[in-house]
Order: structure tokens, then C-alpha cells, then sequence
């Protein structure tokens, strides 16, 4: 091996061994800085979405009384004596929600029991993917998918004993969209929370002559239940932000029922109505749109809250 | 044959017997002493220049002391070996000679930690500066995704380095004993090179930068004996202008290269809940493993304890 | 937790795995096989039935628009722009707007997001409670519905300090907030995926900890993120609820810029102006213009997923 150049490098050049920085490094401390302001932006927009939302809210709590917003079962509010009591937009999105849910809940949870307990690998890695591209589609295209051919199937299908049969707008109709795009929401996290289920005590059940749909049901379910659960919350969320497909099929004007013939107006449409209207900024009705989206934000957070508690518990039973 | 006979065969038999079996039982002991002597007729580091200096030190992690009451000194020029059982704090140690266990913010250092004299956490040191001067290669080789030469020229770019990057590229491998294997292919990427090529490349990526001290934790563990026997063979030549503390769970890898060794032990402390590593003896590699002071330093090259 | 005859807990697994082994001896004590075996195979086509009626829903969601609109598909749905003519309106500017959109989002949201993932990631000290409160943000804000953006954008950036009037710089900002959270996780899961090793590696050779990120770590968690992006993106082009609310209902024939306040549109919002119209050439062009939606997600889809594929650094 060579000598080394003692000249250019050897520890006794001076100097060389001095333990202080060359530079302040300023530069270091900004970058720091810069990127922590990028993670603070985060915060800044949840109290942006927060003050955008409450200072229009407070205004209209000036003019309305907080029971009669909550309770009230009249929503006239671009009357010029209007009523603003909130429960049929509320009754709408929930009646749209719940049957979404309809479908949603045997379809999703079917397909992920079938899945987790029956599919063969290869069959779940092609098929829990594809489902996934169900979340992908542009939810204007599930608006399109309600108003063109399931209102019409449900129409010319509508079976005498439930009544009159819907119109052109609807709650089921838009409801059986909706459920078909939340299926994913409870197919995957669902499928998820079955899996993480050791397979000891799926084994255990087995050898003692347990068939595989007693297993499903009696051992895997409640194991993995707590994330199942959240899997509908979450979905229940997503459902209840939804705007497209209700303003597209299930109507315009408040309505407090849950019959999925009649057609309803959800706080999504709502708000996506009034304020592409001609609402003049500040008054009541303005007002109003942010009311009911302070409304619509608390539930989603609250739902989102609870549905990130329910996944936690159960990750911790089995790690 | 006769009964007598067969009986005085069988007495015989035995006897190899268990001759073989001292013999391999004191083997091993043999094979180090002649290890150490080896190296005593190798040429001796000059003089005994404290690179480090260490006194009192003692590592916590969160509330659990990891290493306590560390007092040695390392000198320039020469391996230090750290041994010992597996827990007792060596790879917690060597981090502590290039500040690696900033990195980790539950741990705290105490006690003094002296480079040429400096105090290594004094107010003023940049840790930044003090890995360039004391530079570290890893257990489990760690090459960047990169090719050949851009592993190598990284530190040298990031550091400012003057000078024509081939050839300090050039300089670094031919010092890290690679130059002549990869010359022709260093733009290839280095996920492509065998562990021990890798490891070699993890070294001279280390002398790039021009360091003082070179520390390594573990180097060869998961390496192949041959590549095992480069490196160490590269140790010995790297002796002589740098200073090496290696951290080695391999005893004979110790009696090979180090000129000093530090035998390192876990105690218990009084409620038997943590254990905590110090150091048993310090002395020249020859004296360690020929005749060492303590009985737990004899206990372990012996290899009655593991 | 609950307590056993004896006294002392019993884990939730052995309460479930005992009351497996209950349900099973009390069906093989209490009932006969065969229909032990009917039950089952009901209940297996039942799930079957359940999983085809979900790839059947989408199937027929992509069919249903395929086969509406398909006499409109064409290089003049493409190139003409929107008219009151149903027979002459085309995409042209909607494609546009959206393209302007998604330029204008990425410009925001790469640099916010990646910033924000690599403080989270290399930089904060996990333990500290800003951090932690930082982490939660991000996770509420991924599930608050994206009209409540819209609402963000009208009173902040339509309106309100920033003021900026209909213009579609105001919709790419309230879309890039829209898809800010996705991004910062991508990113982070990128991030994660990159071994301590090589931050250490680096570190160890006298890099500052900026040095280190910039040479070694984000180039080798690029193609996570490059993916990440993507599909962040192909969230947004989706969106129509958040642009209603920030003015692009106009109704506009001609080309937008990102700030003349004559209007814009976008490709989403294109196809629920038409959806909504009574008349059955707009119920062609709202399905065609799906389809051309449709097909633009799997283009950036496959890109992506080919990107991951080619790119991806394995360890």
C-alpha cells in the first residue's frame, strides 16, 4: 500500500483536528424551520376551516335560537319568513345514509368475510384491489349511475305494497349509489380487522368439528369486531359528507322522512345549492350555509373520532 | 490376542484419548496465546499518544444506565479492542466516541470524554464536525442505493473537499484495499458487490473524508471468514495512519489484530432489575489473553463463560 | 378482561377461543351433519352473491356510462368547447380547466406536503405534544368532507383575506388543501421506508442532518412519493363538490386563464352541469365525458402503479 501524503492530510497538519463547526450553519436551522412551518400549515388550516365555519355561525345564532336550529322540523330558509329548524336536511342525509347502509352493510361485510375465511390468495390479491377501484370512481359518475338507471329500475319495479313508487328524485335511488360507493370503506378496513385475527383461534375452533361459517360467525366476527364496527363508522362518515350523488338524484327540497321513494334534500345538497345561488353575503340565508356546515363538521369529526378509537382497540388485542 | 494385551491396547486407547481431549479443551486457550505472541513480534505503534480519554463515563438510556464507571485511554495508532458478552454496553460506547448517540434522544452521557485533550461534548463542539474526524463502519454493511463512485465521493461533496473528485475517489479505495477490484466498474451500483466487497467499500467511503479515528462495531459479524481475513488484514495496514477501536464479539479476531484490549462485563445492580456494562481490565492484547488479572477476564478468553 | 370461575383474568383471545370451542361442541352435540352442511354452503353463496353484487355494481356503473354516451366519444367531444348547442359542445375547455387545476395543485401541495412529511418524519421528536397534535390534525383533516373545503376556499380565498375572487388559482388552492393529507402520508410512508441505516451511514461520515435527507433519503424515497402524488392528484381531478362552492359553475365556451375572473371549469363539474340538464343529448354528452373522465384515471392509475413498479427500491 502506497504511503499516505502526510503533506495533504497527516494529523499534524494545523488545525485540522478542531472540533468546532467551520460555519455557524444557519442554513440548517432555517431548513428546520421552513419544513416545521410546512407541518404547522396543517394546523393553520383546521383553524382556518374552523373560524371560516364559527364567526357566519355565531351571526346566525344571533337571529336563531340554537333548539329551534337543532329541533325544528321546518327548513325554509331562502323564504323570506323562513323557518331554519335543521331536522329534515339532517332526516335526508340520514335517510339517504341509512339506506346505503341497506346495501352496503350485507355487501361489504359479505364480501369481506368471504375474503378473509374462504377466498384462496390468489382469488383475495385479485379481487380486494378491484374493489378498491370502486373508491377511485368520481362520485359524479355514482350521481349519473342513480339518475339514469337505478331510478328508472326502481320505478318500473317498485313493489305496490310500499306505496307510491319514487319520482325522478329520490332518496333509495341515491341511497343504493351511495352504497354501492361506501362498500369498499367497509369491505376493506373489515377485511383488515378479520385478518389480523391469529389463525390459533380459528385452528382451535376447527379441530373441535366447528364448520367454517360457525367459525366466521362465532369466532372470527366478534375477534375482529371492534374493527369492523369502525369500518361502518367510517363509512357512515363518508356517506354523510357525500354531496354529489344526493344533489344529483335525490332532490331539492327538505322533506323530513325516511320513505326512500320520496325525494329529500341532504345538508351536502343544501349547501351546495344555496351557496351557488345568488345569496347575498351576510344576510340570514347566507348564514345559514355555514350554520348547517358547522353542523355537518362536527358529526364527520365526531364519527372520524370515534372510528380512529375503535381501530386502536383493535390493533392493541393482538400486538 | 491375549486378554493382558487387549486390556494394555484399550489402556492405551484411552490415554490418546484423553489427550485428545485436553488438548482440544486447552486449544483453544493455546490458539490465542499463540495469536498474541504472533502479534508481539509484529511491529509495535510507536508511542502511546492518548487519542481518547476517557474518565467516570457512564450512558442512560430514558432511566436505565447502559454502561457505567468507563475509564481507559485509547491511543493513537493503535486497534483497541472491546470485548465481551453479548449486553454490556461495548456498541453503546464506540457511539458515544462520535457523538452517534445524540441520535437517540433518550440517552445522556456522563462523565468526560476527552479527543486529544478537547472535551468532546464540550458547549462549543459541533457533532457534525466531530463524525468527520472520527468516522464509524457498521455491523451490517450499509452502502448508499448509489453507484461505486458516488458512495465514495458523498462524504468528500458534502463536506466541501477540494480537490479533483476521481482523484479522491481513487485515493480512498485504493486505501480501503477495493481500488484494483472495482477500477473498471465504478459506476456500477454498489447494492451489486458481495457483503465483504461492501463492507470494504463502507470503509474507504469512511477514509474519504479524511478521519482520524476510524471505529467499527462488529465489522466482520456478518461477514464470510475470508472477507473477515481482508479486512483484517486492511486494519493492520490502516494502523499505521489512523487510529481503529473495533467493537468484536470474535475473541481470536481480537488476540489477531488489537494491540489493546478492554474486557467489558454486565453486572446486576442490587434489586437484580438492570444490568449495566463496565469495564473489567485494560491492558495490551498479549496480557489480556496470555495472563489476564481478573478471573472473569480469564473466564471469558478461556472460554468457560461465554 | 373478565374473570374466571376460579378468580384471575382471562385474556380476550382464550374468552374467544373458548367460546369458539362452545359453539363448536354445542352444534356437533345438538345437530346433524347434513344440514350443518346446507347451512354452510347457503351461507357461502350468500357471501358470494354479496362480493358478485359489488364487482357487478361496478361493472355495470362503467358499462351503463360506456354504453349512454358512446355515440358521442370521439376527437370532437375532445376538441370542441362547451356551447349551448348539445350537438356541438365538447370538452376543450373543461379538459383545460382541469389541466390548469391540477398544474396549480401541484404547485401548492408538493412543496407544503413533502415539507410537512419530512419535518414529521426526520425531524420531530416523537414524544413532544405539538408533534402528536400535528399527527391527529392530519388524520382529521383526510376525513372532513371535501364541501367543507369549498366553504374553506369561499370564505378564505374566494372572499374574505385572500380575496382573490372566481378565479381558478382560487380552486387549485382549495382542491390542494383537499388533497394535502393524502399527500403527507404518502410522503411519509415513503419516507418510512428508507432504513435508518442510510440516514446513519451518512451521518456517520460528517453529513448535517439536511445533507443527509437531501443526497440520501428523499432521493431514495422519490418514487413513493412521485406515486403518492399521483394518486393525490387523481383524487383531486375528481372532485366537484369543493369547485362549485369557489365559483367554476360558469358557464364558459372559451379558454380559462389562471386568473382572469371571466370563469373556468373543470371536467367534473362539466359533466354535472350536463347531468343535471332535462334533455337527452345532454345525457349522451354527461355519459360520454365519463367515460373521457373514467379513462383519465386509469391512464394516471396504471402510470402510477408502473411508475412504483419500475422505480422501487428494494432493500
Amino acid at each position: 500500500m502506497e504511503a499516505r501524503d502526510t503533506a495533504l492530510t497527516g494529523p499534524a497538519a494545523p488545525g485540522r483536528l478542531r472540533l468546532e463547526a467551520p460555519s455557524p450553519r444557519y442554513g440548517e436551522k432555517a431548513i428546520k424551520g421552513l419544513l416545521a412551518a410546512c407541518a404547522g400549515a396543517s394546523i393553520a388550516i383546521t383553524v382556518a376551516i374552523v373560524v371560516a365555519l364559527i364567526g357566519p355561525t355565531l351571526e346566525f345564532f344571533q337571529e336563531v335560537a340554537v333548539t329551534d336550529f337543532l329541533f325544528g322540523t321546518e327548513f325554509t330558509p331562502l323564504f323570506n319568513d323562513g323557518e331554519f329548524g335543521v331536522l329534515p336536511i339532517v332526516a335526508g342525509t340520514f335517510s339517504v345514509t341509512f339506506w346505503g347502509l341497506v346495501v352496503a352493510l350485507p355487501v361489504g361485510l359479505g364480501s369481506a368475510i368471504y375474503l378473509s375465511e374462504y377466498a384462496s390468495r390468489r382469488v383475495r390479491n385479485v379481487v380486494k384491489p378491484t374493489l378498491e377501484v370502486l373508491a377511485g370512481i368520481p362520485t359524479v359518475a355514482f350521481g349519473f349511475f342513480a339518475l339514469n338507471t337505478i331510478t328508472p329500475i326502481l320505478r318500473d319495479n317498485w313493489p305496490g305494497f310500499l306505496g307510491d313508487p319514487p319520482g325522478i328524485f329520490s332518496a333509495g335511488a341515491a341511497g343504493v349509489a351511495l352504497g354501492l360507493m361506501i362498500v369498499p370503506i367497509i369491505a376493506s378496513i373489515s377485511e383488515d380487522a378479520m385478518s389480523a385475527v391469529p389463525h390459533g383461534l380459528r385452528e382451535g375452533a376447527y379441530a373441535l368439528g366447528a364448520t367454517k361459517m360457525r367459525v366466521a360467525l362465532r369466532v372470527v366476527i366478534p375477534a375482529a369486531l371492534s374493527g369492523i364496527v369502525a369500518s361502518i363508522v367510517l363509512a357512515i362518515s363518508r356517506a354523510v359528507g357525500e354531496t354529489m350523488i344526493v344533489l344529483i338524484a335525490a332532490g331539492s327540497t327538505p322533506n323530513f322522512t325516511f320513505n326512500p321513494a320520496e325525494s329529500i334534500q341532504a345538508m351536502t345538497a343544501f349547501i351546495g345549492t344555496t351557496a351557488t345561488g345568488d345569496v347575498p353575503t351576510g344576510s340570514i340565508k347566507y348564514q345559514t350555509i355555514f350554520a348547517v356546515g358547522t353542523l355537518l363538521f362536527a358529526m364527520t369529526l365526531l364519527m372520524n373520532f370515534i372510528s380512529i378509537r375503535l381501530v386502536r382497540k383493535y390493533r392493541e388485542v393482538y400486538e | 490376542m491375549t486378554d493382558e494385551a487387549a486390556d494394555r491396547r484399550t489402556e492405551q486407547e484411552e490415554g490418546t484419548d484423553a489427550k485428545d481431549a485436553m488438548a482440544a479443551a486447552h486449544g483453544h486457550e493455546a490458539s490465542l496465546r499463540m495469536d498474541a505472541l504472533a502479534h508481539h513480534e509484529r511491529d509495535q505503534p510507536a508511542s502511546r499518544e492518548a487519542v481518547f480519554s476517557l474518565a467516570d463515563v457512564k450512558v442512560t438510556y430514558g432511566s436505565t444506565p447502559a454502561v457505567r464507571d468507563i475509564g481507559f485511554d485509547v491511543y493513537k495508532n493503535h486497534i483497541t479492542a472491546l470485548i465481551g458478552p453479548s449486553g454490556c454496553g461495548k456498541s453503546t460506547l464506540i457511539r458515544c466516541l462520535n457523538r452517534m448517540n445524540d441520535l437517540i434522544p433518550s440517552a445522556k452521557v456522563e462523565g468526560k470524554v476527552l479527543y486529544h485533550g478537547e472535551d468532546l461534548y464540550g458547549p462549543k463542539v459541533d457533532p457534525v464536525q466531530v463524525r468527520k474526524l472520527i468516522g464509524m463502519v457498521f455491523q451490517k454493511p450499509n452502502p448508499f442505493p448509489k453507484s461505486i463512485y458516488d458512495n465514495i465521493a458523498f462524504g468528500p461533496r458534502v463536506l466541501g473537499m477540494k480537490g479533483d473528485m476521481d482523484e479522491i475517489v481513487e485515493r480512498a479505495l485504493v486505501r480501503g484495499a477495493l481500488w484494483d477490484e472495482v477500477k473498471d466498474r465504478l459506476d456500477q451500483n454498489a447494492f451489486g458487490m458481495s457483503g465483504g466487497q461492501q463492507q470494504r467499500l463502507c470503509i474507504a467511503r469512511c477514509l474519504a473524508v479524511e478521519p482520524d479515528v476510524i471505529l467499527m462495531d462488529e465489522p466482520c459479524s456478518a461477514l464470510d471468514p475470508i472477507s473477515t481475513g481482508r479486512i483484517e488484514d486492511l486494519m493492520l495496514e490502516l494502523r499505521k495512519n489512523y487510529s481503529i477501536v473495533i467493537v468484536t464479539h470474535n475473541m481470536q479476531q481480537a488476540a489477531r489484530v488489537s494491540d489493546m484490549t478492554a474486557f467489558f462485563t454486565v453486572e446486576l445492580d442490587e434489586d437484580e432489575t438492570n444490568r449495566t456494562g463496565r469495564v473489567v481490565e485494560y491492558d495490551d492484547t498479549e496480557k489480556i489473553f496470555t495472563t489476564p488479572s481478573d478471573p472473569r477476564t480469564e473466564a471469558y478468553v478461556t472460554g468457560k463463560v461465554g | 378482561m373478565s374473570s374466571a370461575p376460579g378468580g384471575g383474568w382471562v385474556p380476550k383471545r382464550t374468552e374467544i377461543a373458548v367460546a369458539g370451542a362452545a359453539a363448536a361442541t354445542a352444534a356437533s352435540l345438538e345437530r346433524p351433519p347434513r344440514s350443518d352442511a346446507v347451512k354452510g354452503g347457503v351461507f357461502k353463496a350468500a357471501l358470494l352473491f354479496g362480493v358478485g353484487l359489488a364487482l357487478a355494481g361496478m361493472v355495470w356503473l362503467i358499462a351503463d356510462a360506456f354504453i349512454e354516451g358512446r355515440s358521442r366519444l370521439g376527437l370532437d367531444l375532445i376538441f370542441d368547447r362547451g356551447s349551448g348547442d348539445p350537438e356541438k359542445a365538447g370538452l376543450w375547455s373543461a379538459l383545460l380547466g382541469s389541466v390548469y387545476l391540477m398544474v396549480g395543485v401541484i404547485a401548492t401541495v408538493v412543496p407544503l406536503g413533502l415539507g410537512a412529511a419530512i419535518y414529521l418524519e426526520e425531524y420531530a421528536q416523537k414524544e413532544r405534544w405539538w408533534n402528536r397534535l400535528i399527527e391527529i390534525n392530519v388524520q382529521n383533516l383526510a376525513a372532513v368532507p371535501s364541501i367543507v373545503y369549498g366553504i374553506l376556499g369561499l370564505a378564505f380565498i374566494v372572499r374574505g383575506p385572500a380575496d382573490l375572487g372566481f378565479i381558478l388559482i382560487a380552486g387549485s388552492i382549495t382542491l390542494a388543501l383537499l388533497v394535502l393529507p393524502t399527500v403527507i402520508l404518502a410522503a411519509r410512508e415513503a419516507l418510512r421506508a428508507v432504513p435508518p441505516s442510510i440516514r446513519e451511514g451518512s451521518l456517520a461520515l460528517g453529513a448535517t442532518q439536511w445533507q443527509a435527507i437531501r443526497r440520501q433519503v428523499l432521493p431514495a424515497a422519490v418514487p413513493g412519493i412521485v406515486t403518492g402524488i399521483i394518486l393525490a392528484i387523481s383524487r383531486a381531478i375528481g372532485e366537484t363538490a369543493p369547485l362549485l362552492l369557489v365559483g367554476a359553475t360558469v358557464f364558459v365556451t372559451f379558454d380559462p386563464t389562471f386568473f382572469s375572473d371571466d370563469g373556468y371549469t373543470a371536467l367534473p363539474v362539466q359533466i354535472f352541469q350536463w347531468v343535471t340538464r332535462p334533455q337527452d343529448e345532454y345525457r349522451v354528452l354527461a355519459a360520454a365525458a365519463i367515460i373521457v373522465l373514467l379513462g383519465l384515471l386509469l391512464a394516471m392509475n396504471s402510470f402510477a402503479i408502473w411508475l412504483r413498479n419500475r422505480y422501487e427500491q428494494r432493500w
